[in-house]
């Protein structure tokens, strides 16, 4: 499948005519209103969960198909239980073990898929680029979500990083955020920078050794930092980044320990960021390789409140995506 | 036409729900109002301040229940629902601005049930207007009024409360 072409140019296929989100594949082109509302929605989703009843009626006789060409648990369970929360019937195709195996190309399941009559397809894949294909494939009506494509976004994951900072921090305008480890094989850190910026975050900063720091890293709107003390002094949010040892092809680490050693988050290089700084890790962690247990178990960790805020983020993504095909098809006719 | 006034309104409501509260039985201790968003949380307000409830007001945002989802899609603004005590086996007045077609009370009934099982849900509505798409009525209403085709009333508030007309002809410019 061809999935070269410039995944940036996406902005327009991700709106409506009338601006609203009918498809969410990158946090780039997005305005800042319509990342807020995101966030605004989520918290209303958020509200929900104190009922007894945990569901909205939105996606009733909907349904939301989970194509993951890649492994995922946290992305799975989250998007699945959103959708279902939603009132969605929810499909999960783990494609690396289905047709594709068998040799039914990409556009062939696609096809089936809509002849089930899919709503929206939320999908992880790990080529770049994978989720505007799709969408550039696909009838109108239906609605993608990228939950991840190679090493390019992330935006889920990036906007309910968004959210813990709102609902911790309150307004972004003051913060100092930096973002430590692997940045060159993240598409999370490449969505976080993208809607920090666009959400008027003070300063955004990457930390990392210049092996795992990607090359285009100059263009990217933030701070680069090679030394850990430098890079958190005073920083209100330290966002850890797993270290992605399946994707090190090269030699681009001597050892873990010695990755520790350097960029490793304790409670000692957490003391030069300011005092009542959060600490944000987008999971699953590698303890004692990124971040010490003391830390990401600590009263300064948010990485729980991560988790139940994807399950708002992406239940706000998936109703706004489908509301907008759906309004986009009614005004047609 | 000449808009009632809204303290005017309030008094005859509170008097009225006095009344219901002596006539149904309904548990003072436990009685608690429902605000919608917008309109209804201010009245709601006004009357709970009016009644000195023991119990704090409840909000709901009945957007995710709208029936419209298959047309407009989902509506911008939507704010968290907020219901500071325990639904199950309480008596509840949901309190709106303006009753017209019903189905913003058929939304937001849906919704209280997803946060329990009230003993009782009385309606009170500031206005009363024609144009019922659904069997739905109000226990305690300020003001039922007629008007001109076309024609609707708007509240603004919360400080002070006020009722417009607003009509067609003036919505299209």
């Amino acid at each position: 499948m061809n999935v070269t072409s410039a995944p940036n140019a996406a902005s327009r296929v991700q709106l409506t005519a009338d601006g609203r989100l009918r498809h969410f594949l990158d946090i780039d082109g997005l305005p800042k209103a319509l990342l807020t509302e995101i966030l605004d929605t989520a918290d209303s989703f958020r509200g929900v969960q104190d009922a007894q009843v945990k569901k909205v009626p939105l996606l009733r006789g909907r349904t939301v198909a989970n194509l993951f060409f890649e492994n995922s648990t946290r992305t799975r369970a989250t998007f699945e239980l959103a959708a279902k929360r939603l009132s969605a019937d929810v499909l999960n195709l783990d494609i690396q073990t289905s047709s594709t195996a068998k040799g039914e190309t990409l556009l062939d399941t696609l096809q089936n898929l809509e002849a089930m009559q899919a709503d929206a397809f939320v999908v992880r894949h790990s080529d770049s680029g994978a989720a505007h294909f799709i969408a550039s494939q696909v009838t109108p009506n239906v609605a993608i979500i990228n939950a991840g494509d190679g090493r390019h976004a992330h935006p889920t994951q990036a906007m309910l990083d968004m959210l813990t900072i709102r609902r911790s921090k309150g307004a972004f305008e003051n913060l100092k955020v930096a973002i430590i480890g692997d940045i060159l094989h993240s598409r999370v850190a490449r969505s976080q920078v993208l809607a920090l910026n666009t959400l008027g975050a003070a300063e955004v900063r990457v930390i990392a050794p210049r092996t795992l720091m990607p090359v285009d890293v100059e263009d990217w709107r933030c701070r680069v930092f090679p030394r850990l003390e430098e890079g958190l002094q005073d920083v209100d949010v330290v966002i850890a980044l797993r270290l992605q040892k399946e994707r090190m092809d090269g030699a681009l680490l001597p050892s873990e320990s010695e990755f520790y050693r350097h960029y490793g988050l304790t409670q000692e290089s957490l003391a030069w960021a300011h005092p009542e700084a959060i600490v944000m890790h987008p999971g699953p962690i590698n303890r004692g390789v990124e971040i010490e247990s003391a830390v990401a178990d600590g009263p300064r960790a948010v990485i729980l409140d991560q988790v139940t805020n994807g399950i708002a983020v992406r239940m706000a993504v998936l109703s706004m995506a489908v509301g907008g095909q759906t309004r986009d098809r009614a005004r047609r006719g | 036409m000449t808009l009632p006034k809204i303290p005017a309104l309030l008094d005859g409501m509170v008097a009225d729900l006095e009344a219901a509260i002596d006539q149904r039985g309904l548990d003072r201790q436990r009685l608690a109002l429902v605000g919608i968003h917008t309109g209804g949380v201010w009245i709601a307000d006004a009357l709970h301040r009016r009644l000195a409830l023991p119990t704090p007001q409840g909000t709901l945002d009945i957007g995710f229940w709208r029936d419209d989802f298959g047309h407009q899609g989902l509506p911008e603004g939507i704010r968290t629902s907020h219901l500071p005590f325990d639904v199950e086996e309480r008596d509840l007045v949901l309190v709106d601005d303006v009753v017209m077609s019903g189905r913003t009370i058929r939304a937001a009934l849906n919704e209280l049930f997803d946060y329990g099982r009230p003993r009782r849900v009385l309606l009170a509505a500031l206005i009363s207007l024609p144009g019922r798409e659904l069997p739905i009525q109000p226990d305690i209403c300020g003001a039922r009024l007629e008007l001109a085709a076309g024609d609707r009333v708007k509240l603004s508030g919360p400080d002070p409360l006020a009722l417009s007309l607003v009509s067609r002809s003036q919505e299209s410019r």
